[in-house]
């Protein structure tokens, strides 16, 4: 590795004391940071409340109709409505700096409210304890109509959020003809349309079969036909999640390492696979289901394996950036470089803390991918100890540390609190080493997933989760007292921190651009790989979903027993 | 495209990895058989209770002398609520279920599958003697966690074999 051939540039960026003129669209991304902010902390306080009650502790207001309503709200607005609104937030940021401003900004407020008022409708109504399906709401559970449409409104923001997006990446290529757009509209442009092509499936199920049926219109609906819609969009949801996360490490935690990117061409492919596999392997989530015929299953398991290419891609990528850091610090040795990144600068911790915790969680995902083994651990809570490293860490770890980064650029005020951003990470790391370690080890011994107690009327064989679930209990508290800090850095800031003028966002380096610059080429034509990730899609979905519509089939009424 | 060299041994190597597991996947799938549940059959839920296929839940041999066990899901029980089985032997489950999606899980085992109104789920397992809980892994509504079931198994030998069904119901 040639670190040695770069000059050392450790950047000292301080705030001025001259304020500029705020950019257009930094009200519109305060206000999505609004909300997932307090989304996140209503979410993570409903957490706590969960991880105790299911050591079969006794809380206030404890019980299973008010757990089962946690969970809802938890899952609701933790995995689709704070990530969500981040990432909007995030997407705006990188096209003002991509092109100056934003594409049609009275539209784009138009649709953040709309897809507010859509998360209030859904979650009075789960507040309401009139929704408790969960966030996968399967169906015959039947949940508030109002549930069903306002998700559908928050997704319907969404798209405007996407088009928004698109619109900004052709705008930054036809002002540079030839030239690639920066890495990070890159990677927002392709999430853009993998969310357009994932919430097909989703939509689907809201529109033709959820909302009708809630609403009387109809009286039955096919499960299997809308889990497997759901599955279509639950799949490209989880990268939908992590792929802003990556690019966070791509294009800004080498600059704040104080390194360079280690190769961007590479970056530029991984998010092209992204958009072109994450959809045709939904099935890998219906390994257990009846209806669907094993072989479509091994075909979306085979897909699956394919898609873990540009996770290991990106893993050697990033590795390497740190160690270009690392060095450039002065560290010396195999390891040395480690010691000498700045592990005291929140994003820095925020990724690396995240990035630990998220190959324990790739490891286990290639066990749930894995077509025999996904029998001992499917909805077990091995299942939620997964993912809680993956979307719960590898994707929110990372939002909070770009928080931390984002906020204070695009509020021209200065980070509040900062000791405890520093301390944060950490704490967080903690609790879900303690919260993920025991979960996966239950799940083995076989607890379910989603139980308000786990003691199954005392039987024998749930002894053994006792001290697990304790332990994990545990790790929910320091979790809380770590989401706590998050917010009160968060509140601090956008309320109260000192007003400066603050650095503009500027991306990582990358380390070998040729002298005049990169060139445009095939990865960069999103177009073209919409076009087949569109095919793909149909291939891996057209004859399973077929053969289920031609079966003679029953629907199912409407069940609330919540 | 410019690649670094190690990170092209990189690339190499997670190609190679990701060989080994579609080859081992394929060997245990195809060559073996070992598939998930994925069984294809509809039912009327409303009805499965008096259903030719349900209508007695529990153990039965069929004219072969093969061992079923039939079991429906509904809001929170699993009927039967207790089941002998032989130690050894080859035992295909039939699931349905008459209102929401349950999961039917023997605990510590790997025997387990969706429970999906309007559809019969269908696997076939060999267990050691011993006692197991069979518990519900899909949230079914408010009472999920006390949906519970007990499995006994004993030792062939000891096992009371249920009558023949005079002719088979799948
Ligand atoms: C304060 C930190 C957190 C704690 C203590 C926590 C704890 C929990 C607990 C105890 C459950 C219920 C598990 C069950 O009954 O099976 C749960 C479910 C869940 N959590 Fe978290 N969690 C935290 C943060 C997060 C984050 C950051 C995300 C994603 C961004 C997340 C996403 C989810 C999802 C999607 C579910 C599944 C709900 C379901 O099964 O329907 N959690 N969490
Ligand atoms: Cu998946
Ligand atoms: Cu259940």
């Amino acid at each position: 590795m040639s670190a040695d051939a770069v000059k050392p540039r450790i950047s000292v960026e301080t705030p001025s004391r001259v304020l500029p003129r705020e950019e257009p669209a930094n009200p519109l991304i305060r206000a999505n940071i609004w909300v997932a902010v307090l989304a996140f902390g209503v979410a993570a306080a409903m957490a706590m409340m969960q991880a105790i009650s299911r050591a079969n502790l006794e809380l206030p207001y404890r019980s299973a109709s008010m757990y089962y309503m946690s969970v809802t709200a938890h899952g609701v607005l933790m995995a689709l409505v704070f990530t969500t609104f981040f990432i909007m937030a995030l997407g705006y940021a990188v096209a003002q700096k991509e092109n100056g401003s934003i594409p049609w900004p009275r539209f784009s407020w138009a649709m953040f409210w709309l897809a507010l008022a859509g998360v209030v409708m859904a979650i009075g109504t789960v507040f309401a304890f009139k929704s408790s399906v969960l966030y996968t709401f399967y169906p015959p559970l039947q949940a508030h109509p109002l549930f069903y449409i306002g998700l559908t409104l928050l997704v319907v923001g969404s798209w405007g959020w996407a088009a928004s997006m698109i619109v900004a990446w052709r705008r930054a290529r036809a002002a540079n003809p030839g030239r690639p757009v920066s890495l990070a509209m890159h990677a927002t442009a392709a999430n853009a349309m993998l969310w357009l092509l994932a919430t097909m499936g989703v939509a689907a199920e809201m529109l033709f079969l959820l909302i009708p049926w809630s609403l009387g219109l109809v009286k039955t609906v096919d499960p299997m036909l809308a889990r497997t819609l759901f599955w279509f969009f639950g799949h490209p949801l989880v990268y939908f999640w992590i792929l802003p996360a990556y690019a966070i490490w791509y294009t800004v935690l080498p600059r704040e390492a104080g390194g360079k990117l280690f190769s961007e061409p590479l970056g530029r492919m991984v998010f092209t696979l992204f958009l072109v596999l994450s959809t045709p392997v939904g099935l890998h989530h219906q390994f257990q289901d009846p209806g669907i015929p094993a072989g479509w299953k091994l075909f979306h398991t085979f897909n699956t394996m394919i898609i873990s290419f540009p996770s290991l891609v990106t893993a050697f990528t990033i590795v390497a950036s740190l160690e270009v850091a690392g060095r450039l610090r002065g560290g010396t040795g195999l390891f040395g470089w480690i010691r000498t990144l700045p592990w005291g600068n929140p994003l820095v911790s925020s990724v690396l803390l995240g990035c630990l915790l998220f190959l324990v969680g790739g490891f286990g995902g290639a066990i749930n991918a894995a077509y025999a083994l996904n029998s001992v651990v499917h909805n077990t809570a091995w299942i939620a100890a997964h993912f809680h490293l993956t979307v719960g860490s590898a994707a929110a770890l990372t939002f909070m540390g770009a928080a931390y980064w984002l906020v204070p650029k695009v509020s021209g005020r200065e980070l509040e609190l900062k000791l405890l951003a520093k301390v944060q990470p950490y704490l967080w790391f903690i609790g879900m080493a303690l919260f993920s370690f025991t979960g996966h080890i239950a799940g083995l011994q076989g607890l379910p997933r989603r139980v308000f107690a786990t003691s199954f009327g005392d039987a024998a064989q749930a002894h053994a989760w006792q001290t697990l679930t304790s332990i994990s209990a545990l790790g929910g508290v320091i979790l809380f007292t770590s989401a706590g800090f998050f917010v009160l850095v968060m509140l601090g800031t956008l309320l109260a921190g000192e007003r400066r003028a603050q650095p503009p966002i500027i991306w990582a380096e990358s380390l070998g651009e040729p002298p005049g610059g990169y060139r445009t080429g095939l990865w960069d034509r999103l177009g073209l790989w919409f076009v087949v990730a569109v095919v793909l899609v149909a291939i891996a979905y057209a004859i399973p979903l077929w053969d289920l519509l031609h079966l003679t089939r029953y629907g199912s009424p409407g069940f609330k027993p919540f | 495209m410019n690649i670094d060299l190690y990170e092209r041994i990189w690339m190499w190597g997670v190609g190679v990895v990701l060989a080994l597991f579609f080859t081992s996947t394929a060997v245990a799938a195809l060559g073996h058989q070992i598939h998930p549940p994925s069984h294809v059959e509809t039912i009327p839920p409303g009805q499965a209770l008096s259903d030719p296929r349900f209508r007695r839940q529990g153990v039965s041999l069929d004219q072969r002398g093969r061992v079923h066990a039939r079991v429906v899901g509904l809001m929170f029980t699993w009927l039967p609520p207790e089941m002998t089985l032989p130690a050894d032997t080859p035992v295909t489950f039939h699931l349905t279920s008459i209102d929401v999606i349950h999961g039917f899980q023997i605990v510590r085992t790997n025997g387990q599958s969706m429970v999906v109104p309007g559809y019969v789920s269908q696997f076939t397992t060999r267990f050691a003697a011993g006692e197991y809980l069979i518990a519900c892994n899909e949230y079914c509504g408010v009472g999920h966690h006390t949906m519970a079931a007990k499995l006994h198994v004993v030792p062939a030998s000891q096992w009371k074999s249920p009558a023949r069904e005079v002719a088979d119901v799948r």
